[in-house]
């Protein structure tokens, strides 16, 4: 029988000695991680260094450019493009609500309603993805031309009139308005609301559902006070991910927008590219940067849903 | 003993410490060459750490670990000739029961396997599921593949994590049967982790009871179960009655003891105490060795008995037995347990009893331990 | 009243499938229009049934060599950002390590951080160190948005993994390459593709970046964004159909494939 005191078996002396204890794995994590961290610090990190220090730089592209601490850009540049900064955040909140409206009956259809065709759904919600959205934007270009059905619907049914005297539209035209630039917004970012929205409603036990039924809850009771409560998390990484984008965004501007859509990524992008101010064009994107950052930070706190990541 | 002993598992002074935290305090133990071994305890005791050390997975801050002759204290995993049957099993989820079962094989470079997985699959029965994917399995299928994959590697040790814990308790008798029929088949050496004293009890031929990151007691089933050495084992195997007692005087192997100004009597060699005159020890007895009679028929209980008188306060019809609660002078709560052959009618609550049983049965413990270590509640807690 | 009650019980349905119409309408139009034969420089109004585009879908001087480089640089940068964020997963999944805040922090900005500002913040850095932008700074640019994504993916994955199923290898016998090989790497696969898709998609689509880094390189976006001031060539819709119902008959064989599968086996 076994014991505690049975005596040991002498050690074979041919037997080598056992490897020594190894330190295995201790600088392993940093290995895996020098590699990718380096390319953010050096790529994504650094560049904002740069760019805090050209928008307080003053020069010329002739004779160099030199850190004067000029803050005065920041004033200047505000003071100059700051209906383009709300227009901004008014087009990206307009198009973030829409997405969310638009979004969650199918992102719900999908999750509870789809029965088989659920796969199938969602293949065409993604699969748009893989035509370039500039090639989609400007289809939009089609659909809402001077002289399509949309328009002419539009305007018999006299929406046109509305949105005319609410300043969206102008005129007979819908193209060229911030009308298009919102709902050409809302496309392009409505599957980012509908992913994350899928999600989290998809994770919601179906029987939920039915034990609020059974606590005489009404279909629009149990979605109000059990459903949506649930799906807050895929709320609001959705409009995160459609708002920050889109408050950045400048090719529904252009494509489909005049010179009164412009936004504050066209003002950037002008800037850069074709000005060539860099100062002036730093300091506008610090301010963007800046701005959204402290937005998301505060919207993140007061939906206390810090677990985004 | 056998000659061979290359399945020997010799643990000397073994221990883990986390930071501050003791998981395993330094052990030694010795599992013979063939053996059911079973290390039993609380979740949190410390025997899955010790098994894993025996597997290589964790490795100890102190002490050695030797398989036979060999010390194999600093192997990896992958070099010891030992495998194990994990918590739920940790069948691979993308390869099919086939390929789970030639892992070991195909790893250590074994071209033709199909011969002996298919043996081993018949073994365990599931010759016909080879093809299937684990999540495609019942949890008793489950386990047999994950025995299988084990097993098909010729182990000199076999470590048994917890392997009918995810299974109800119908599946989890018959599997311990299937085991016990496996080992004895192969008679390779087998290491049982458990929290479940009668799978212990059923399948080991020897039990480690463990407690805090020691071993309580080690002996065999029946050893322990009938002469439990700490008020932990005695709560933790089955149920006990302990009773404070006073040492009143020693008559020959007999020590002569004054509880709550009754008498009992308990063989000097049952006591794992101290026994000066004077002092104090707790008096254990099983349920199910006391009998019980109405306190009319008192005349009746024989001579040389460890008696006691109560009331009942409780009972509960299950079946096979009833159970009574007892308030009795020496102890606020008695569980007695009554086969159930002839019922008597008079045995309900409020009825006046006299408690009754052999010395022979009793069983002294020290009385400066924790006496409700390793009830239910205190394990709980 | 039936039709009230019908419309109040299937309004979600009905508003899904608005919405579902919504998201598909331009590809309809986009599909239809690569069948047109436009008057002029641009492909906005219907004229008539041509299949001449379908035909000769390189007819368009420099489209197919844009393509070629978007094709190009989304390859590499799947490549790079998947090697590079899946070693970065393994490490916040499986070790304890310094600044892990921080490093979570740098992770998660570039998602939450518009284009325009990260495209205008590179161009700084590489019009400061003088680097010729062309290929290298477009990919460059590629490798860091995507490593994010790449991030939260196979992060997602590896983290739902048993961490006994690699004890389970090593005590099979397995060492840590092959335990990396045969278990942990197959397991994490599914994550992996995920991110490298979600990477291939990302890179080959992007406009706002790489147009600040390209220079005179033009990538397939590029070609478009260009088209839209000069003229629409009918071959962008060519393209941009074959993408669609490409990526729409690989998804659907791929599901079959795994149908079957299932129940065969099942």
């Amino acid at each position: 029988m076994s014991t505690l005191t049975e005596a040991p078996p002498p050690l074979a002396p041919a037997e080598p000695a056992a490897e020594p204890p190894r330190r295995r794995g201790r600088f392993t994590p940093y290995w895996l991680l020098l590699p990718g961290i380096l390319w953010l610090v050096v790529f994504f990190a650094l560049p904002l260094v740069y760019q805090a220090s050209t928008s307080v730089q003053t020069g010329s592209l002739e004779q160099g450019y030199k850190v004067t601490w000029h803050f005065a850009t920041y004033w200047d540049a505000l003071s100059e493009y700051w209906p383009q900064f709300v227009r901004s955040l008014c087009y990206a909140a307009g198009a973030t609500v829409l997405c969310l409206l638009l979004g969650y009956p199918l992102a719900y259809l999908i999750a509870f309603r789809a029965g088989r065709w659920r796969n199938l759904i969602m293949i065409l919600v993604i699969a748009p993805f893989f035509t370039s959205f500039l090639i989609r934007t400007l289809a939009w270009k089609t659909i809402l031309a001077d002289n399509g059905v949309v328009v002419h619907t539009l305007g018999s049914l006299h929406i046109l009139d509305l949105t005319n005297w609410l300043g969206w539209t102008a005129g007979d035209r819908v193209l060229a308005t911030p009308l298009a630039v919102v709902c050409g917004l809302t496309y392009n970012f409505l599957p980012f609301m509908i992913l994350p929205l899928y999600t989290s409603l998809e994770r919601i036990d179906g029987r939920l559902h039915e034990a609020a039924g059974d606590l005489y809850a009404k279909p629009w009771t149990t979605f109000r006070k059990v459903t949506f409560p649930l799906s807050m998390p895929g709320v609001v990484s959705g409009t995160l991910l459609t708002f920050i984008p889109a408050a950045g965004d400048y090719v529904n501007s252009e494509l489909l927008g005049s010179t009164d859509t412009r936004m504050i990524g066209n003002v950037i992008q002008t800037q850069f590219l074709r000005i060539l101010d860099y100062p002036t064009a730093a300091a506008l994107s610090f301010i963007l940067m800046a701005a959204i950052l402290a937005m998301v930070t505060i919207y993140i706190r007061r939906s206390g849903t810090e677990d985004l990541v | 003993m056998t000659t061979d002993n290359s399945g020997d598992v010799r643990l000397s002074g073994i221990g883990k410490t986390y930071g501050a935290f003791t998981a395993v305090h330094p052990l030694d133990l010795t599992v013979p060459q063939g053996s059911f071994f079973a290390l039993l305890g609380a979740s949190g005791c410390g025997k899955t750490t010790t098994l894993r050390m025996i597997a290589g997975l964790e490795e100890p801050t102190c002490g050695t670990v030797h398989l036979g002759d060999q010390n194999v204290t600093h192997l990896p995993p992958y070099k010891r000739p030992v495998n194990t049957v994990f918590q739920s099993y940790a069948l691979f989820p993308h390869l099919d029961i086939f390929e789970n079962v030639a892992f070991g094989l195909r790893r250590r470079g074994i071209k033709s396997v199909k011969k002996q997985v298919e043996e081993m699959l018949d073994l365990v029965q599931l010759g016909e599921q080879a093809r299937k994917k684990p999540h495609q399995l019942s949890g008793g299928q489950q386990q047999r593949v994950a025995v299988a994959r084990a097993l098909i590697n010729h182990p000199k040790v076999l470590l048994l994590d917890e392997p009918l814990g995810a299974l109800d308790l119908k599946l989890r008798r018959q599997m311990q049967l299937e085991l016990k029929r496996i080992q004895t088949e192969v008679g390779i050496t087998f290491i049982h982790v458990t929290h479940d004293q009668e799978e212990a009890m059923t399948m080991a031929d020897t039990v480690a009871v463990m407690n805090g990151g020691r071993v309580e007691q080690l002996g065999s089933p029946t050893d322990l179960y009938e002469n439990p050495g700490t008020t932990f084992v005695a709560n933790f195997l089955g149920t006990s009655n302990l009773i404070e007692a006073e040492i009143d005087a020693r008559s020959g192997d007999d020590i002569v003891l004054k509880a709550g100004g009754d008498k009992l009597v308990l063989p000097a060699a049952r006591c794992s105490a101290p026994t000066p005159a004077g002092g104090r020890v707790l008096v254990g007895i099983r349920p199910e060795k006391i009998s019980l009679a109405h306190a009319d028929d008192a005349g009746a209980v024989p001579e040389g008995r460890n008696r006691l008188t109560g009331r009942i306060v409780d009972a509960s019809f299950i079946g096979v037995s009833t159970q009574y609660v007892v308030e009795s002078r020496a102890c606020a709560e008695l569980s007695v347990y009554v086969q159930n052959v002839e019922r008597d009618a008079r045995l309900v609550p409020g009825a006046d009893v006299v408690l009754h049983w052999s010395p022979a049965h009793t069983f002294g413990l020290d009385a400066a331990q924790d006496i409700d270590a390793g009830t239910e509640e205190e394990v709980a807690a | 009243m039936p039709v009230v009650n019908w419309l109040k019980r299937h309004l979600v349905v009905i508003a899904g499938v608005l919405t579902l119409a919504y998201l598909l309408l331009p590809n309809v139009i986009v599909t239809v229009f690569s069948f047109n034969k436009p008057k002029g420089r641009f492909n906005y109004q219907w004229q008539q049934f041509s299949l001449d585009a379908w035909k000769q879908p390189c007819g368009v001087a420099d489209m197919c060599n844009s393509l070629s480089i978007s094709l190009q640089i989304a390859v590499w940068a799947t490549l790079g950002a998947t090697v590079l964020g899946t070693m970065i997963s393994f490490a916040l999944v499986r070790y304890r390590f310094r600044a892990r805040g921080a490093i979570n922090s740098l992770i998660f900005l570039p998602m939450a951080m518009p284009e325009v500002v990260m495209a205008a913040s590179l161009l700084t850095l590489f019009l400061n160190m003088g680097a010729q932008l062309g290929f290298w700074t477009i990919l460059i640019a590629h490798v860091m948005f995507c490593l994010s994504f790449v991030v939260t993916a196979v992060k997602a994955r590896v983290m739902s993994m048993d961490p006994r199923l690699e004890e389970a290898a090593r005590d099979l016998y397995a060492g840590p390459v092959q335990t990396f090989l045969r278990v942990t790497l197959p397991i994490a696969a599914p994550g992996i593709a995920a991110g490298a898709l979600l990477s291939f998609a990302l890179s080959f689509d992007d406009f706002i970046i790489t147009n600040f880094n390209a220079g005179s390189t033009v990538t397939f976006p590029m070609f478009v964004w260009g088209s839209a001031q000069r003229g629409t060539p009918v071959q962008i819709n060519v393209i941009g159909t074959a993408m669609f119902l490409l990526a729409v008959v690989l998804v659907l064989v791929s599901m079959l494939i795994n149908n079957r599968r299932n129940s065969q086996k099942a």
